[in-house]
C-alpha cells in the first residue's frame, strides 16, 4: 500500500511545487461528495422527522433520545433503558466478531500455506484466492443462498448421501449470516496476512526449533507475535465491513439476525422512514468504526519496528 | 572417548541436484572444529544438516554415539548462532537469552538468572530489557552467542557469525569466540568462506569443495601440505606450475618446468608425468644461490610486503612475496632476478 | 522433519478455503444450464435460460440495467482514474509538504467510512440540495468511492519509478511537459491500467449506495437482481450471475496479466 511516509524527491523545487496541485481535483470531489455530506448527516441526526421521509428544520436530541430511551407509547414515562436497537448493534458486532474469528482461522493457514510455496506457484494460488472477490458481492450472497437453502444442492447431496435425515435448517438462522460474511470478506483477511508471512525471516522459526521450540509453540511464541501487524489489518479489513453489512444479513438471515445494515436501510425506505433516526443510527456506527481505527492506529504507533 | 560428532557417508540430495556426496568426518569432544570453503560448497548445507533443518538423504548422524538424523531440530542437543543472528525481533534480549531454557521446562527464575549470567559473560548485562532492533551488529551478535549457549548445547553450530561484521569487530571478535570455546569446554562447529578466520581459530579445518571434503588437518597441515590442487589455490595464495615429474624416490621427485630447470620437493606416491607444483609465494627470496631464473614485470607495494610479479624463463607468470624491510636492493621492472626456493617451500599436488 | 514452513492440516484449510470460495459459484453455473423450470430439481442440460436472459419476460430491464451499469462504471472510473493519477502524482513527486498526511487520510476515506454510512450521507446531501435521483446522482457517488481504489494501484507504480528517469529525460533536452509524457506516462502506465480496471469493476459491483441513491424507475444490474431475488431465486437470474461471474474472471485475468506483464518492464 502506498503509505503517506514515503516520499520521492523528484528533481527540483519548483517540480515539486508544480504537481502539488494536482491534489485539487480529489479534494474537491471527496470534499464535496463525502466530507460534506458526512457533515450534513451528522446535522440530520440532529434534526426533527419529516413523517413522509425528510426532515423538518428543528434542532432536538429526539433521534438519540428514541435509540437509547424507551419513554412509552405517548413519550410521557420515566425513560427506561430501550434494549432493541442497543441489542441490534450488539448482534451486528457479535456477528462480525465472530465472522471474524472465522475468517482468522481458515484465513491464517490459508495464507500461511500460500506464502511458503515455491515463487513459481504462489501467484497462482493468490490469484485462485483474490478471484471471488472481484465477483459481484450481490451474485456472490445470492449464490450462497441458493448453495444453503433448506431445498438446496448442500442439503440435497447430504441428505442423498444418508449423513442427514432431515435438511440442515441454515438459512435465515445467525450462522447463515456469519457464514455469508465470512464468505464475503475472507480474501480481506488472507491477503495481509499472506503479505506479512511472505516478509516473514524462517530463520526465527530454524532459531526457535533449535532452541527446543516444537512446531506449536513456534508458531505461538514466534510466527504470531512477529506477523501479528498482518493479522491485526486482515481483522479490522473484515470486520468493519462485516459491521455495517447489509446484503449477507439481508439475504440469508431472517427477522431475528437483524443487523445495522438493514436497521439503518429501513429509515430511509418509504414513508415508514425516519430520516433523523437513520443518520443517528449512521452516526453512531461510525463513532463505532472510527474508535476500532483509533486503537488499531494507536497500537500501530506503538509496535516496534 | 567417543567422538563429538561423527558424520559417517552423509548424502544430501536436492531432487536430482546433489549437494553433498557422502561426508565422512569424526569431530573430537572439545574442538574448535572449522568447514571452510567457498560458496555453494556444501558448508552450510553440513551445518543444517546437523542442527535439523533438513532432512539427510544417506548416512549417519552420531552426537557422542547415539544417531541423531531422525531427530526433529528442538530433540538434538545442539544450538545454532545465525548468519544474521536471527534474534527474535519482539522480545527483549533477556528473553531472547531465555527463550531455549523456557521451551525446556526450566522454570522462570532459574531461567532469568541463567540468561543473566550469559549476558554477563558477553558483556551485556546492561541491554537486557531492550529490544534487538536496539542493539548494533557487535551487540546482536553476542545476544545470538549468549542465547545459542544458554541451554548448554552439546555442540554449537555457528553459521558465518561474522559474515555481517565490519572488519575491524570481526578481528576482535575471533578473539572472543576462541576464548569463548576454551572456557566453555563446548564443541564448536564454525563454517567460513574467509580462510584467514579458519586458520587464525580453528584446533582443526575441514576443506570443501563441490559437496566433498577435500583435506581435515590443522591449519598448519593444510597450510604446508595441502593435498591436491584445489586445497593448495583456496588456502592463501600459491603459483601453480605445471610440471614434468622426471623421478621419484626416497618421498622425493624431481620434477621439470616447462623453462627446462630442475626441482626436487617433497612428494608424496606420485609416479610419472604431467602433475602441478605448489610455490608459496612467501618461500621464494631474491638470491645468487637461484634454482630458477625470471625476468620482474611489476613490483606492488602493499605496505607490510611487498609483491614482486616476475615471468618465469618457460613464460609463466610467478609471484613472490618479500619482507618490507629497510633492504638495499629493490627489484626494477625489466631486471633479470635468480629465485632461491625454500626448502619445503614446494609441493608437488594430486589434482 | 519436514522444515519449519510445514504445518500439517494447513493444506486442508487452504483446500476448504477454496473450496467455501468456490462451492457457492460453480453450483449456480451448474444450475444455470438446468433445463428445469424448477430450481430444485435437475433436468437436463440447456441453454434456455441464458436465452431467456436476452429475449424473455424481464430481458429490456436487464438489458437497461446493464446498459446503465456499464455506462456508469465506464464513466466513473475513468473520471475517477484521472483524479487518482492527478493525485498520486502530487503525493509521491510533490515530495513533504504541509497537508499531505490529511491528503492521504482524504483519499482513502471512503475505504474507511462503511458503505452504509456514505450511503446515507450521500443520499442526505442530494436531497438536500436538491438534486433529484437518477443517473446523474449513481454516477457522482461512484466517481467519489472509485477515487481511492484507483489510486492505490498507481501511487504503488508511481513509487517504484526513480525519478532518474525524469531527470536523464530533463537532461537530455526535454520539457517537463514532454518528460511526463513521453517518459513518466508510459512507466506509469500498467498501474494506471489497473487502477482503471480496479474501478471499474468495483463501480459494477457496488449495490448499497446506488440503492439508496438511485432514485425510483432507475435500476443498475445489482440493483435489478437484488429486485429480482426478493421474489426468489430464478433461473434465468443464476444465468445472468454466471455471465457477469464470466466478465469478472475475464477483467481480472487482464488485470493479473497486466500487472505481471508491467512487472518485467522498471
Amino acid at each position: 500500500m502506498a503509505g503517506p511516509g514515503r516520499t520521492t524527491p523528484a528533481g527540483d523545487a519548483t517540480y515539486r511545487e508544480l504537481v502539488r496541485p494536482l491534489l485539487l481535483p480529489s479534494w474537491l470531489v471527496i470534499g464535496i461528495l463525502m466530507v460534506l455530506p458526512v457533515a450534513l448527516m451528522a446535522v440530520y441526526s440532529f434534526l426533527t422527522r419529516e413523517f413522509r421521509g425528510g426532515v423538518i428544520w428543528e434542532f432536538t436530541l429526539a433521534a438519540y433520545d428514541q435509540f437509547f430511551f424507551d419513554r412509552g407509547l405517548f413519550g410521557d414515562e420515566p425513560p427506561r433503558i430501550e434494549w432493541t436497537y442497543i441489542t441490534i448493534f450488539w448482534r451486528s458486532i457479535w456477528q462480525a466478531g465472530l465472522a471474524t474469528l472465522m475468517c482468522l482461522v481458515i484465513g491464517f493457514p490459508t495464507a500461511w500455506f500460500i506464502a511458503t510455496r515455491p515463487a513459481r506457484t504462489r501467484g497462482i494460488w493468490l490469484f485462485l484466492i483474490t478471484i471471488p472477490y472481484w465477483v459481484n458481492l450481490l451474485i456472490r450472497t445470492v449464490s450462497l443462498r441458493f448453495l444453503l437453502r433448506d431445498t438446496g444442492p448442500m442439503n440435497g447431496a447430504l441428505q442423498s448421501l444418508g449423513l442427514i435425515d432431515a435438511p440442515l435448517p441454515i438459512i435465515n438462522t445467525n450462522l447463515a449470516v456469519q457464514i455469508g460474511l465470512f464468505y464475503s470478506y475472507l480474501p480481506f483477511m488472507v491477503l495481509p496476512i499472506y503479505a506479512a508471512v511472505e516478509r516473514y525471516n524462517f530463520a526465527l522459526s530454524e532459531a526457535a526449533a533449535d532452541l527446543y521450540a516444537s512446531r506449536w509453540a513456534t508458531l505461538r511464541e514466534i510466527v504470531l507475535p512477529v506477523v501479528k501487524p498482518g493479522i491485526v489489518a486482515g481483522c479490522i479489513l473484515v470486520f468493519i465491513p462485516s459491521l455495517g453489512a447489509f446484503l449477507a444479513p439481508d439475504l440469508l438471515g431472517g427477522a431475528k439476525t437483524f443487523m445495522i445494515g438493514s436497521l439503518i436501510d429501513e429509515q430511509f425506505r418509504g414513508s415508514q422512514g425516519n430520516w433523523p433516526f437513520g443518520a443517528a443510527a449512521a452516526m453512531i456506527l461510525m463513532t463505532l468504526v472510527l474508535f476500532v481505527l483509533l486503537i488499531y492506529a494507536r497500537a500501530q504507533g506503538r509496535a516496534p519496528r | 572417548m567417543t567422538d563429538a560428532v561423527d558424520l559417517r557417508g552423509v548424502v544430501k540430495r536436492y531432487g536430482t541436484v546433489t549437494a553433498l556426496h557422502g561426508v565422512t568426518l569424526s569431530i573430537a569432544d572439545n574442538e574448535f572444529f572449522t568447514l571452510l570453503g567457498p560458496s555453494g560448497c556444501g558448508k552450510t548445507t553440513l551445518l543444517r544438516l546437523i542442527a535439523g533443518f533438513e532432512d539427510i538423504s544417506e548416512g549417519e548422524i552420531r552426537l557422542f554415539g547415539h544417531d541423531i538424523a531422525r531427530l526433529e531440530p528442538n530433540q538434538r542437543p545442539v544450538n545454532t548462532v545465525f548468519q544474521n543472528y536471527a534474534l527474535f525481533p519482539h522480545m527483549s534480549v533477556l528473553d531472547n537469552v531465555a527463550f531455549g531454557l523456557k521451551m525446556k521446562g526450566v522454570d522462570p527464575a532459574a531461567r532469568r538468572a541463567r540468561a543473566g549470567r550469559m549476558l554477563e559473560m558477553v558483556h551485556l548485562s546492561a541491554f537486557a530489557e531492550r529490544l534487538p532492533a536496539q542493539l548494533s551488529g557487535g551487540q546482536q551478535q553476542r545476544v545470538a552467542l549468549a542465547r545459542a549457549l544458554a541451554p548448554e548445547p552439546k555442540v554449537l553450530l555457528l553459521d558465518e557469525p561474522l559474515s555481517a561484521l565490519d572488519l575491524k569487530l570481526r578481528q576482535a571478535m575471533r578473539v572472543e569466540l576462541k576464548q569463548l570455546q576454551e572456557e566453555t569446554g563446548i564443541t564448536f562447529i564454525f563454517v567460513t568462506h574467509d580462510q584467514e578466520e579458519a586458520l587464525t581459530m580453528s584446533d582443526r579445518i575441514a576443506v570443501m569443495s563441490a559437496g566433498r571434503v577435500q583435506q581435515i588437518g590443522t591449519a598448519r597441515e593444510i597450510y604446508e601440505a595441502p593435498v591436491n590442487r584445489f586445497v593448495a589455490d583456496f588456502i592463501g595464495e600459491t603459483n601453480l606450475l605445471e610440471v614434468e615429474v622426471a623421478s621419484v624416490s626416497d618421498g622425493r621427485a624431481t620434477v621439470i618446468l616447462p623453462g627446462g630447470a630442475r626441482i626436487t620437493c617433497p612428494s608424496s606416491s606420485m609416479t610419472g608425468g604431467r602433475h602441478h607444483l605448489s610455490i608459496r609465494p612467501e618461500r621464494l627470496t631474491i638470491s645468487d644461490r637461484a634454482e630458477l631464473m625470471a625476468n620482474v614485470e611489476r613490483v606492488v607495494y602493499l605496505g607490510t610486503d611487498l609483491q614482486v610479479i616476475a615471468h618465469l624463463d618457460g613464460g609463466q607468470p610467478i609471484t613472490l612475496r618479500l619482507q618490507n624491510a629497510a633492504r638495499t636492493s629493490l627489484p626494477e621492472p625489466g631486471q633479470r632476478i635468480g629465485l632461491h626456493l625454500e626448502e619445503g617451500g614446494a609441493r608437488l599436488l594430486a589434482d | 522433519m519436514k522444515g519449519v514452513r510445514h504445518y500439517p492440516g494447513f493444506l486442508a484449510l487452504t483446500i476448504l478455503c477454496l473450496a467455501v470460495l468456490y462451492a457457492p459459484l460453480i453450483v449456480v453455473a451448474i444450475y444455470s444450464f438446468n433445463a428445469s423450470t424448477s430450481i430444485t430439481s435437475w433436468g437436463g442440460f440447456s441453454l434456455r435460460w441464458y436465452g431467456e436472459v436476452f429475449t424473455g419476460r424481464e430481458a429490456a430491464r436487464f438489458g437497461q440495467a446493464a446498459w446503465n451499469s456499464i455506462t456508469i462504471a465506464l464513466i466513473a472510473s475513468t473520471v475517477a482514474t484521472v483524479i487518482a493519477t492527478a493525485a498520486a502524482l502530487a503525493m509521491v513527486r510533490g515530495g513533504a509538504f504541509r497537508g499531505r498526511q490529511a491528503s492521504f487520510a482524504l483519499i482513502n476515506l471512503p475505504l474507511m467510512v462503511p458503505e452504509i454510512v456514505i450511503a446515507v450521507a450521500t443520499l442526505i446531501f442530494f436531497s438536500a440540495i436538491g438534486l433529484t435521483m437518477g443517473y446523474l446522482t449513481i454516477l457522482l457517488a461512484h466517481i467519489t468511492f472509485c477515487i481511492p481504489f484507483a489510486y492505490l494501484p498507481i501511487a504503488a507504480r508511481l513509487e517504484g519509478i526513480e525519478a532518474t528517469y525524469e531527470q536523464a529525460a530533463r537532461d537530455l533536452y526535454a520539457t517537463r511537459a514532454q518528460a511526463f509524457r513521453l517518459i513518466l506516462l508510459p512507466l506509469m502506465m500498467p498501474g494506471i491500467v489497473s487502477g482503471w480496471l480496479l474501478a471499474f469493476i468495483i463501480s459494477l459491483d457496488d449495490f448499497i449506495i446506488t440503492n439508496f441513491v438511485k432514485g425510483a424507475g432507475m435500476e443498475t444490474l445489482p440493483t435489478a437482481i437484488f429486485g429480482s431475488v426478493k421474489q426468489g431465486i430464478k433461473p434465468n437470474i443464476m444465468a445472468l450471475s454466471t455471465l457477469m461471474l464470466l466478465v469478472s474472471v475475464l477483467f481480472v485475468t487482464a488485470a493479473y496479466l497486466i500487472n505481471r506483464k508491467g512487472r518485467q518492464t522498471p
